[in-house]
C-alpha cells in the first residue's frame, strides 16, 4: 500500500545521503594527508639507499613508470606527446560530431516530408551510415588514400592495424595530420556516409527502397573515394590552380557538391513525385513536422562545428579558433538572407527556407573556412543563403521535384563554396575561379555520370520507383509495413 | 431523441462544453475537423510556391438527448459558439432511433 512505498522512498532517501556523506568524508579525509615533501635540489643527496627502509613505492612511482613507458612508446615523437594526445582528442569529439550530422539529415529529412513516407526516410537514414561505415572499412579508406597512386583511381582493401607501424605515433602524419591511423579512418569513415545521405532526401517519397539501398551503397563504396583520392588522396587535382592545389577544406566538393549533384542525377531519372507538377502549376507538398525539421537543421549545423573544426587536421590554436568562428558566421549569414530572400520575395517568411539558408551557409563556407576573414565568412554566407533560395525556386520551374532542398543546398552552394575560395581567400594561396571551376566540375560531373549510370541501370533492371498505388497510400506501408505515427491504439488490455 | 451535431470555431469549444453542462447534457463526442462554409480561406505559401487554404479547422460536438430539450440546448449551443463573424459554423439536428448503454445495456435512458 501508499506506506510500503513511501517507506521505500525514504528508506532510499536515507541511503543516498548517506553515500554522499560517506564519500565526502573520505575524500576529505585523504586530502589531510599530507603531501609528499618535494624533491630539494641543492639538498645533499640521501645516505646509502640500502639503509632506506624497503618501504612500497610512492603512489607517484608507480604511476610515473606507467606515464613514461607511455610516452617512449612514441619514440623520436615524444617530444610532441601533449599536442599529439590533444589533437587526437579533438579529432575523435569530431567524429562523434559529425556521426550525430545523420540524426540532423533524419529529422529535417522528415520533417519537410509526408507523415506516410516518414518510417521510410528514417530507415534510409539508418542504415546509410550503417552502410558506410562498414564499406568505407572495407574499401573505402585505402582507395581515398593510396598513398603513391596513378592520381586518377587505386583499389581498395580491408584496413588493418592501424596502429602498427608507428601508427600510434606523431610520426603517423605530423603537424598535418595529427592523430592516428585509427583516428584518421574513423575521422573520414563519418564523412563518407554523408555524401550519400544528400541523396536519400532528394529522392524521398517515391524512391524503391531496395534500389535505392544498392545505388546508395555503390556511391559510398566505391564513387566517394574514387573522387576524394582526386583531391585528398593526392591526386590529379593537385595540379590544379597552377600548382597550387584544388582548395576544398572540408569538402564542399568532394562531399556537398559530389552529393548534390549525385542526387540531381537521381532526380531526373525518377521524376518527380505524383501531383507536383499539374496543369502547369507547382503544388506545394507541405513537409509534416516543421519541429522536426527545425532539431534536425540545428543538429546539422551542431555537427558542423566537428566537420569542419575536425578538417584542421590537429589541435592547433589559431586555425581552429578561426574555422569555428567562420563556420558560425557563414552560418548564421545564410540563415538570415535566406529567411530575408522569402520575406521579400513571398510576403510571408518561411522557416524552411531559413532552415535550408543555414545549411547552404555551411556547405559554402565548408571549402574555406581555414582561408577566409570574419567578413568574407558572413558574405559567403549572404550569398549562399540568397542563392539556395533562388535554386530551390529555379529547380521546381525546371520540375524538377527536390523535396527537402538537397541539390540546392548540397550542390549549388556546393560550387559557389569552391568558387568562393578564390574570391575571398586571405592567405595569397594562388585559387584562381579557373582552377576551382575545373575541380569542382570534375567532381560534378563524376559524381553525376556515376549517378546516371548506375541508378539508370537499376533503373531498367529492378526498377527505382514505387508502384503509384503505393505512392499514394505511402511508402511506410508499402516498403515497410509500419506507421510511423499509428493513430488508434487498439492494444488489448488482456 | 435527437443528434445535434454542432461545427465552431476551435476556440469556442470549452464555451460549448460549459453551456451544455449547466443544461446536465449528459456526453458528447467531439472530433477536429477541417471545412468551411461561406468562409473564404486564405492564402498559404510554402517554398516560394503561394497555394489556397479553403479547407479550415473546426470542431464537431455531437450530443444525444431528449427531445423535450433539444431545443434548450440548441439555442444554449448556437449563443456560446457565435461571435457574430463569417465562419461561426453551424448546428445540424437528426432524428435518433435508438441509443443503448453499454455498460448496463439499458435502451433510450
Amino acid at each position: 500500500m501508499m506506506d510500503t512505498v513511501g517507506a521505500f522512498r525514504k528508506a532510499g532517501l536515507v541511503l543516498v545521503v548517506l553515500t554522499i556523506l560517506v564519500t565526502g568524508l573520505s575524500t576529505a579525509a585523504q586530502a589531510q594527508e599530507p603531501a609528499a615533501p618535494v624533491e630539494s635540489v641543492e639538498a645533499p643527496l640521501p645516505a646509502a639507499p640500502a639503509e632506506a627502509p624497503a618501504a612500497e613505492p610512492q603512489p607517484e612511482d608507480e604511476y610515473r613508470a606507467d606515464f613514461d613507458a607511455l610516452v617512449e612508446s612514441q619514440g623520436q615523437y615524444a617530444y610532441a606527446f601533449e599536442f599529439f594526445a590533444l589533437s587526437m582528442v579533438w579529432t575523435i569529439i569530431c567524429t562523434t560530431f559529425v556521426f550525430i550530422m545523420h540524426l540532423g539529415f533524419a529529422m529535417i529529412e522528415s520533417g519537410l516530408t509526408q507523415s506516410k513516407n516518414t518510417v521510410n526516410i528514417l530507415f534510409k537514414n539508418t542504415l546509410i551510415p550503417c552502410i558506410g561505415l562498414l564499406t568505407y572499412a572495407i574499401w573505402g579508406f585505402n582507395a581515398h588514400y593510396p598513398g603513391d597512386f596513378n592520381g586518377f583511381f587505386a583499389f581498395g582493401s580491408p584496413i588493418g592495424d592501424l596502429n602498427a607501424d608507428g601508427g600510434d605515433t606523431f610520426g603517423y602524419g605530423g603537424m598535418a595530420l595529427a592523430m592516428t591511423g585509427y583516428g584518421d579512418f574513423i575521422f573520414q569513415a563519418m564523412f563518407a556516409a554523408t555524401a550519400a545521405t544528400i541523396v536519400s532526401g532528394a529522392v524521398a517519397e517515391r524512391v524503391k527502397l531496395s534500389s535505392f539501398l544498392i545505388f546508395a551503397a555503390l556511391l559510398v563504396t566505391f564513387a566517394y573515394p574514387w573522387v576524394g583520392s582526386w583531391h585528398w588522396g593526392g591526386g590529379w587535382m593537385g595540379s590544379l590552380n597552377g600548382g597550387n592545389g584544388f582548395k576544398d577544406f572540408a569538402g564542399s566538393a568532394v562531399v556537398h557538391g559530389f552529393g548534390g549533384f549525385a542526387a540531381l542525377a537521381c532526380v531526373l531519372l525518377l521524376g518527380p513525385r505524383a501531383g507536383k507538377y499539374v496543369d502547369g502549376q507547382v503544388r506545394p507538398i507541405q513537409g509534416h513536422s516543421m519541429p522536426l525539421a527545425t532539431v534536425g537543421a540545428f543538429l546539422l549545423w551542431f555537427g558542423w562545428f566537428g566537420f569542419n573544426g575536425g578538417s584542421i587536421l590537429s589541435a592547433s590554436p589559431g586555425p581552429l579558433g578561426l574555422v569555428i568562428t567562420t563556420t558560425a558566421l557563414a552560418a548564421a549569414a545564410g540563415g538570415l538572407a535566406a529567411s530575408l530572400a522569402s520575406w521579400v520575395s513571398s510576403k510571408k517568411p518561411d522557416l524552411s527556407m531559413g532552415l535550408n539558408g543555414i545549411l547552404a551557409g555551411l556547405v559554402g563556407i565548408t571549402a574555406n573556412a581555414d582561408i577566409v576573414s570574419p567578413f568574407g565568412a558572413i558574405i559567403i554566407g549572404l550569398v549562399a543563403g540568397v542563392l539556395v533560395f533562388a535554386s530551390v525556386l529555379v529547380l521546381d520551374n525546371l520540375k524538377i521535384d527536390d523535396p527537402v532542398g538537397a541539390i540546392s543546398v548540397h550542390g549549388t552552394c556546393g560550387v559557389w563554396g569552391i568558387l568562393a575560395c578564390a574570391l575571398f581567400d586571405t592567405t595569397g594561396g594562388g585559387y584562381t575561379i579557373i582552377g576551382q571551376l575545373t575541380g569542382v566540375v570534375a567532381v560534378a560531373a563524376a559524381a553525376f555520370a556515376f549517378s546516371l549510370v548506375v541508378f539508370g541501370l537499376l533503373k531498367a533492371t529492378i526498377g527505382i520507383r514505387v508502384s503509384s498505388e503505393e505512392e499514394t497510400e505511402g511508402l511506410d506501408v508499402g516498403e515497410h509495413g509500419m506507421e510511423a505515427y499509428p493513430h488508434f491504439q487498439t492494444a488489448r488490455e488482456n | 431523441m435527437k443528434l445535434i451535431k454542432s461545427i465552431v470555431r476551435p476556440n469556442k469549444v470549452d464555451d460549448v462544453r460549459e453551456a451544455l453542462e449547466k443544461l446536465n447534457t449528459p456526453g458528447m463526442t467531439v472530433t477536429e475537423v477541417r471545412g468551411h462554409g461561406r468562409q473564404k480561406g486564405h492564402t498559404a505559401v510554402y517554398r516560394g510556391k503561394e497555394y489556397n487554404v479553403s479547407l479550415l479547422p473546426k470542431v464537431e460536438i455531437e450530443v444525444v438527448v431528449q427531445d423535450e430539450v433539444a431545443d434548450e440546448v440548441i439555442k444554449a449551443i448556437i449563443a456560446a459558439a457565435r461571435t457574430g463573424e463569417i465562419g461561426d459554423g453551424r448546428v445540424f439536428v437528426m432524428p435518433v432511433e435508438h441509443s443503448y448503454n453499454i455498460r448496463t445495456g439499458e435502451r433510450d435512458v
